[in-house]
């Protein structure tokens, strides 16, 4: 019996729907139809009211969530494609982001964003978001690598008072299996040690965890010891967990599936240098998916973002330095 | 002309005829007035920093509706020009003169400035300059009452601008109000310009009224300048959501008497429009129709500007005794819940 990356998502959700009844769900497609991934499927049956299709209308979207908040409730709002919250972003940013620092009343609503390259998902099914989130005040940004980890930080999302973008990574829905939901009991907040190494160190976070760990498989065949640090959140970023790995290994690689200007992987390395430049061996290195639109065909979509391989052959840059 | 699908009642007439009501939208519109005409000349006066944006002109408009709606059941969220219609809702003036001047005991603490203030918990949400986005909020604070069974009787209710009504949140907000069937009250204060640009660059349609048709809500269109009728048209709608008809849209033609904001001469708007019908101003054609109506007499009227004189002055004069907030015991926290920045 094995449960995969989107069960743990729709258990979560059943959980939070039956214990807490200011929970309920808003989005496109996500009542009688299940949603587009059917992370809600069979909810309307059992929870009526509490789950409501949404018009297409993201903007009205989470400008609703941030009213009904307002007035005590916890909405989760599926965003059907993370790339379509960019119709919702001002009312991301400008009504819920700014919500608890202007009036003091927190603002607790969580938005589901299935993100992350699929083959064949061509330029607007296919994005990240997270960096874009994080760089707003107010928002927090979960980015769940592993079952577990998806099941334990959406429940803990919910019930965290301030906004949550919550970044559910397609590519791992039905791909990733565990034997078990349960995790460690990690908090929201702390990154995990997904793998021990010492000689470089590998920061990153939602689907690159799994191919950062190929990576380090494929060097270890020649010795070398790469140690992986999975964020599991990108805002709050735990520099510490990371700051420590790197006092052990001395090099890091920030490895990210967004794009490369600027973005989660610019700031972790911004801040190890800022706060650790003395733990360093090697100029830190990054790598990113490239700096075009997220391409169709499954061919040049697998040369776009990060691979097993080119993570490899950044690692040796590294580890050469 | 008339949308097809009108679809609520004919109007109370019995509360269309409530002195007492109209009594009290004109005190708030004058109590408005003179506490704008003060922020005005604060803001001349350098006195308060970044813009001063006023509602002359849309006074009775703004006051028939924060009067039509009940402070601690309903939700209404004002925009740029609704400081009547806070006033008539019941804001507490301080929050308005303390929001203005800075002082770090209003509402906003100083971290928001002039209009964009508050009190979400009292039912009235601090506005983003971002327009048309208040229409989806006040939607969800409404669906969250449905779920928790407290919807019977409440109406939500918001302002916008003829300009506001060319963004995509107020067509997102509006059509998921009407498709959830929500007691909201959408008013339009077709003022003529949105800033500088005339409605003829915002929209092809004749009469925004047109637009309640598209949505399938309910719609009246008033003279935005005549107190009296405006009440009538905003009680027939607020009734006809708090009845369970659905979404109401009121569209109020009328001319912004000010500049966009005090810093704006409004020098865009021709000479002929302000000569026009449309360019009365609402508060004396308010004063002639209560006094002709034996509701009140000049001097009663008199008597009103001067306690309203003396309530702006002592807002003020608090307010401006205050001090503003200290960035060194700012916590600069975005998030309630420490260290999730």
């Amino acid at each position: 019996m094995s449960v995969t990356y989107i069960d743990a998502i729709h258990q979560a959700q059943l959980e939070l729907l039956r214990e807490d009844k200011t929970v309920f769900l808003y989005g496109q497609d996500i009542g009688d139809f299940g949603g587009a991934f059917k992370a809600t499927k069979g909810f309307k049956e059992e929870f009526g009211p509490r789950v409501l299709d949404a018009p297409i209308s993201e903007d009205a979207m989470i400008g609703m969530a941030v009213g009904a908040a307002i007035n005590g409730m916890r909405p989760i709002v599926e965003m059907q494609f993370a790339d379509f919250s960019s119709v919702a972003f001002n009312q991301l940013v400008n009504q819920a982001g700014t919500h608890y620092y202007r009036t003091g009343i927190p603002i607790p609503i969580t938005v589901r964003m299935p993100c992350g390259g699929t083959p064949g998902s061509g330029p607007f099914h296919s994005q990240m978001v997270e960096s874009i989130y994080a760089h707003y005040p107010g928002l927090v940004v979960v980015t769940p690598a592993t079952v577990s980890d998806a099941y334990q930080l959406l429940k803990e999302s919910v019930q965290l008072d301030d906004p949550v973008i919550f970044c559910e990574h397609k590519f791992l829905y039905r791909w990733l299996k565990s034997a078990s939901i349960k995790g460690d009991g990690l908090p929201l907040g702390k990154a995990r040690l997904t793998r021990a190494g010492k000689h470089a160190t590998v920061v990153t976070y939602s689907a690159m965890v799994h191919e950062a760990v190929r990576a380090a498989d494929r060097l270890a065949e020649e010795g070398w010891e790469i140690e992986v640090v999975d964020l599991r959140s990108v805002k709050p970023l735990d520099i510490d967990t990371v700051l420590a790995s790197v006092a052990r290994t001395g090099r890091l690689l920030a490895l990210g599936e967004g794009f490369p200007w600027g973005g989660v992987t610019a700031e972790v390395v911004s801040r190890v240098v800022a706060e650790g430049f003395h733990l360093l061996d090697a100029p830190p290195l990054r790598l990113n998916a490239k700096d075009t639109p997220i391409p169709y065909h499954p061919d040049l979509w697998a040369a776009h973002r990060p691979t097993p391989e080119s993570i490899v052959e950044k690692l040796r840059e590294l580890l050469n330095l | 002309m008339t949308p097809s699908n009108f679809s609520f009642p004919p109007p109370p007439l019995e509360a269309v005829l409530d002195g007492e009501l109209q009594l009290r939208v004109f005190r708030s519109m004058l109590t408005a007035r003179t506490l704008e005409n003060k922020l005005s000349s604060l803001y001349k006066g350098g006195k308060i920093v970044g813009g001063v944006y006023l509602g002359t002109g849309q006074e009775a408009l703004s006051a028939s509706l924060g009067a039509s709606l009940i402070k601690g059941r309903d939700c209404f969220s004002p925009l740029i020009r609704d400081q009547a219609g806070r006033t008539a809702f019941g804001e507490d003036m301080l929050d308005a003169t303390r929001t203005h001047l800075g002082s770090a005991r209003g509402p906003m603490r100083g971290r928001d400035g002039n209009i964009h203030r508050g009190r979400p918990h009292q039912g009235m949400p601090a506005m983003i300059s971002h327009l048309g986005t208040a229409v989806s909020v006040i939607s969800g604070m409404l669906i969250a009452k449905r779920m928790k069974g407290e919807l019977d009787g409440i109406v939500g209710a918001t302002s916008i601008g003829d300009g506001a009504t060319s963004t995509g949140s107020f067509h997102e907000g509006l059509n998921m109000a009407a498709v959830e069937n929500l007691p909201l009250v959408v008013v339009i204060a077709d003022n003529q310009f949105a800033y500088s640009t005339p409605r003829n660059r915002q929209f092809a349609c004749e009469s925004l009224l047109e637009r309640a048709v598209g949505y399938g809500v309910g719609g009246v269109e008033v003279d935005g300048t005549d107190l009296k009728a405006t009440l009538a048209g905003m009680q027939q709608a607020v009734t006809s959501a708090r009845q369970g008809f659905g979404p109401q849209l009121v569209v109020a033609r009328l001319l912004r008497l000010c500049g966009h904001g005090e810093h704006d001469d409004a020098s865009y708007v021709p000479q002929e429009l302000r000569d026009s019908l449309m360019g009365r101003d609402c508060l004396e054609v308010g004063a002639s129709q209560i006094i002709e109506d034996g509701l009140a007499t000049a001097e009663d009227i008199e008597i009103w500007r001067k306690e309203a004189v003396e309530e702006v002055q002592e807002a003020v004069a608090t307010a401006q005794r205050e001090r503003g907030p200290d960035p060194y015991e700012e916590d600069w926290r975005a998030t309630s819940v420490e260290g999730m920045q």
